[in-house]
């Protein structure tokens, strides 16, 4: 049964279910990335994604239209982002916990206007998958890379985007420094105030869409607690991918192949026991972060308010 | 500096009362007025020393029953069959007046819910249901405190040898093995997908259930089954349908509330659905064909009757389909349901009159 493994089916399947899984992850993780490399722990993620789901959700259900739902997402992510950057930025607030705050705002938030508006369980039309003329029809790969909705392709699109921005242009040049060391962003005439408000808002809207992409793309649902850990997960991937889009893409998509090829270790009915099949992802997960601890750092400024010395 | 602490704690409290405002609502049929500090549990406050509230009602005075559950009312699932099958006692005995209802949904945190739990006790309700598995070790830890309140818990058959604790469960391997029959009949593929979540109490045995009714009614039908290993984690169940899907089944089925992602896939996919636990025609109408629903009415009629009569507890019941409480439900719109009704009703016979037999694995 092992063997089975080793079919074509089952490999497309593992990879085309990998990339669908992992674009929540991607929106979030990178969005979290920018805020990070700028100094700010925002682990407010998961509440964003979800008021960003049922934002996306509720909107797309009443006005038909998925784009509104999606500009819908982003706002309602970009105004926690904007609220969390009030937080932490003016006020000072030690960033863990008012994440958390954040978190447990968007849990509740989202569940009592998911109550008040909905009332049930409800299914939309979300974004239907789009197949690449000419490159969808190449077997195997066809199917894994080009049939797939377009919040997918953007999410995959955005890794490269966000290293541009992060690595070659003058804006990534100053989260950079805000981030590693902010006295002297400021004493350059960086406004670290503002980078960690663009930062943060940033990191919000993508958390927003991310939400979206569950509720009116992959899932076309919204249920109370639906995104159950994922934005944590976001968290943690930026330190695996150690602050860098590529590096974040790359534990996305490990963390979600593994998660696929465990569904599909249980339904090929090879023998290991169904509790043990779902720690893998995780394990592996701890595995990885454990073996690149000793070679990355974390942005130096990171999680420490910024309050110019008088 | 000082200001700015106050000012983030104010923010956070905020969050947290929001938070914990949704999982705590009174049932929209009870007045407000009747019974306003039952809506807002006080999760502070500490267990009454002094015994609570006498437990025999004169007949003016409502029965009071407070009911926690881990997920949302409306799941169509779990807490969903339980919150309907109150309404409907609720209905039985004349409304409101009659019998006062309140409920904590989406107590997913257990320690949440046995502060819940120990606040209706002390709030002197007669029977406080303690709706998950997950909450036994509170049940068994607050129960003695209240010896005048009678608790229920489930799904299980464990009282604690506690004479104020009812225990009660789903024989949801029935509903199951009539699901898993129509299945291998309906499927031409032979290949079945089923999504679990965590391979425990009631999932498994509708599981088990499912697979032996399958495997019974046709040898050559293949059952994969995939337990996610979460409750809630909709993403990876409806990529558990997917993967299904790919390895060739064509009738799926699946249980717990995350399952919506599942039904989502299988109407893209245009593949039969199989439900169990509320009726899920609603989410899918073109391919549900049946659902077991749970009907608990039935065994808290008779938990009231005992409290009533002075029994707080010591007993465990089960819902099975020979006493009504789990019903197959079918979607009147389906296209397929002629073809096996008439396999439907000889399987439910067979399994109330024991003529059918249904072997689980043994754990």
């Amino acid at each position: 049964m092992i063997s089975d493994l080793f079919s074509v089916t089952v490999l497309i399947g593992i990879l085309a279910s990998g990339i669908r899984l992992a674009t929540p992850y991607l929106y979030a993780a990178i969005g979290e990335t920018f805020g990070q490399r700028s100094g700010v722990l925002n682990l407010g993620v998961e509440g964003q994604m979800l008021l960003g789901a049922f934002a996306a959700f509720y909107v797309a259900l009443t006005t038909g239209n998925l784009w509104l739902g999606v500009l819908a997402a982003m706002i309602v992510g970009a105004v926690m982002g904007l609220a969390m950057a009030y937080v932490t930025v003016n006020l000072h607030a030690q960033q863990g916990i008012s994440g958390i705050g954040f978190y447990l705002f968007g849990l509740g938030m989202s569940d009592l206007l998911f109550q008040k508006l909905l009332g049930t369980v409800e299914t939309v039309k979300g974004f239907p998958k789009i197949h690449i003329p000419g490159l969808s029809d190449i077997p195997g790969i066809g199917e894994i890379f080009f049939s797939q909705n377009l919040l997918v392709y953007i999410a995959y699109l955005l890794v490269p985007l966000a290293w541009f921005v992060l690595n070659k242009t003058t804006l990534g040049l100053k989260i950079r420094s805000v981030g590693e060391n902010p006295e002297a962003a400021d004493s350059l005439g960086v406004s670290v105030a503002r980078i960690r408000y663009l930062t943060i808002i940033l990191g919000g809207t993508l958390s927003g869409i991310a939400g979206a992409s569950l509720s009116i793309a992959l899932l076309n649902v919204f249920q109370q607690n639906m995104t159950s850990g994922l934005g944590f997960i976001a968290v943690a991937l930026v330190y695996f991918g150690a602050w860098r889009p590529l590096g974040v893409l790359g534990g996305a998509l490990l963390f979600s192949m593994i998660n696929s090829l465990q569904l599909w270790i249980q339904v090929l009915g090879i023998p290991i026991p169904s509790d043990i099949a779902v720690m893998m992802p995780y394990v592996l997960t701890i595995l990885v972060l454990v073996a690149s601890v000793s070679r990355v750092r974390a942005p130096s400024a990171l999680t420490k308010p910024f309050e110019r010395e008088a | 500096m000082k200001n700015i602490v106050r000012l983030f704690g104010l923010f956070l409290l905020l969050a947290l009362a929001v938070s914990a405002c949704a999982p705590a609502t009174p049932a929209p049929t009870e007045p407000a007025a009747t019974e306003p500090q039952a809506t807002e549990p006080p999760a502070t406050e500490p267990p009454a020393t002094e015994p609570p509230a006498p437990t025999e009602p004169p007949a003016a005075e409502p029965f009071r029953v407070a009911v926690v559950m881990p997920s949302a009312i409306n799941d169509l699932a779990f807490s969903q069959s339980m919150y309907d099958a109150l309404l409907r006692v609720q209905e039985e005995m004349g409304g409101p007046d009659a019998f006062e209802l309140v409920y904590s949904e989406s107590m997913f945190v257990v320690d949440d819910a046995a502060a819940a739990i120990r606040d209706y006790a002390s709030q002197g309700f007669n029977l406080v249901i303690a709706h998950g598995s997950q909450y036994g070790s509170s049940v068994q830890e607050i129960a003695p405190d209240f010896p005048e309140t009678s608790f229920a818990w489930g799904t299980t058959v464990d009282t604690f040898g506690l004479p104020n604790v009812f225990a009660y469960e789903a024989a949801s391997q029935e509903g199951g093995y009539v699901n898993g029959a129509l299945a291998a009949t309906l499927s031409t593929s032979k290949v079945i997908g089923v999504v679990g979540p965590i391979e425990t109490g009631d999932a498994k045995l509708y599981v088990d259930g499912f697979k032996a009714g399958a495997e019974a009614t046709n040898p050559d039908v293949q059952v994969n089954v995939n337990y996610i290993g979460s409750f809630s984690d909709v993403a990876l169940a409806s990529e558990a349908a997917t993967t299904h899907i790919s390895a060739g089944a064509d009738v799926l089925t699946g249980t717990a509330q995350m399952v919506v992602g599942a039904i989502g896939k299988a109407e893209e996919a245009d593949v039969l659905w199989f439900g169990t636990q509320s009726n899920q025609t609603s989410l899918a109408p073109s391919i549900v064909v049946a659902s077991q629903v749970y009907h608990w009415e039935g065994i808290l009629n008779e938990m009231i009757a005992k409290i009533q009569a002075g029994t707080l507890g010591g007993e465990s019941f089960v819902i099975t389909l020979a006493n009504g409480g789990e019903v197959v439900e079918f979607n009147p719109d389906s296209t397929v349901v002629a073809d096996v009704q008439a396999l439907a009703d000889e399987t439910i016979q067979g399994i109330i009159d024991g003529t059918i037999e249904i072997t689980l694995p043994s754990p």
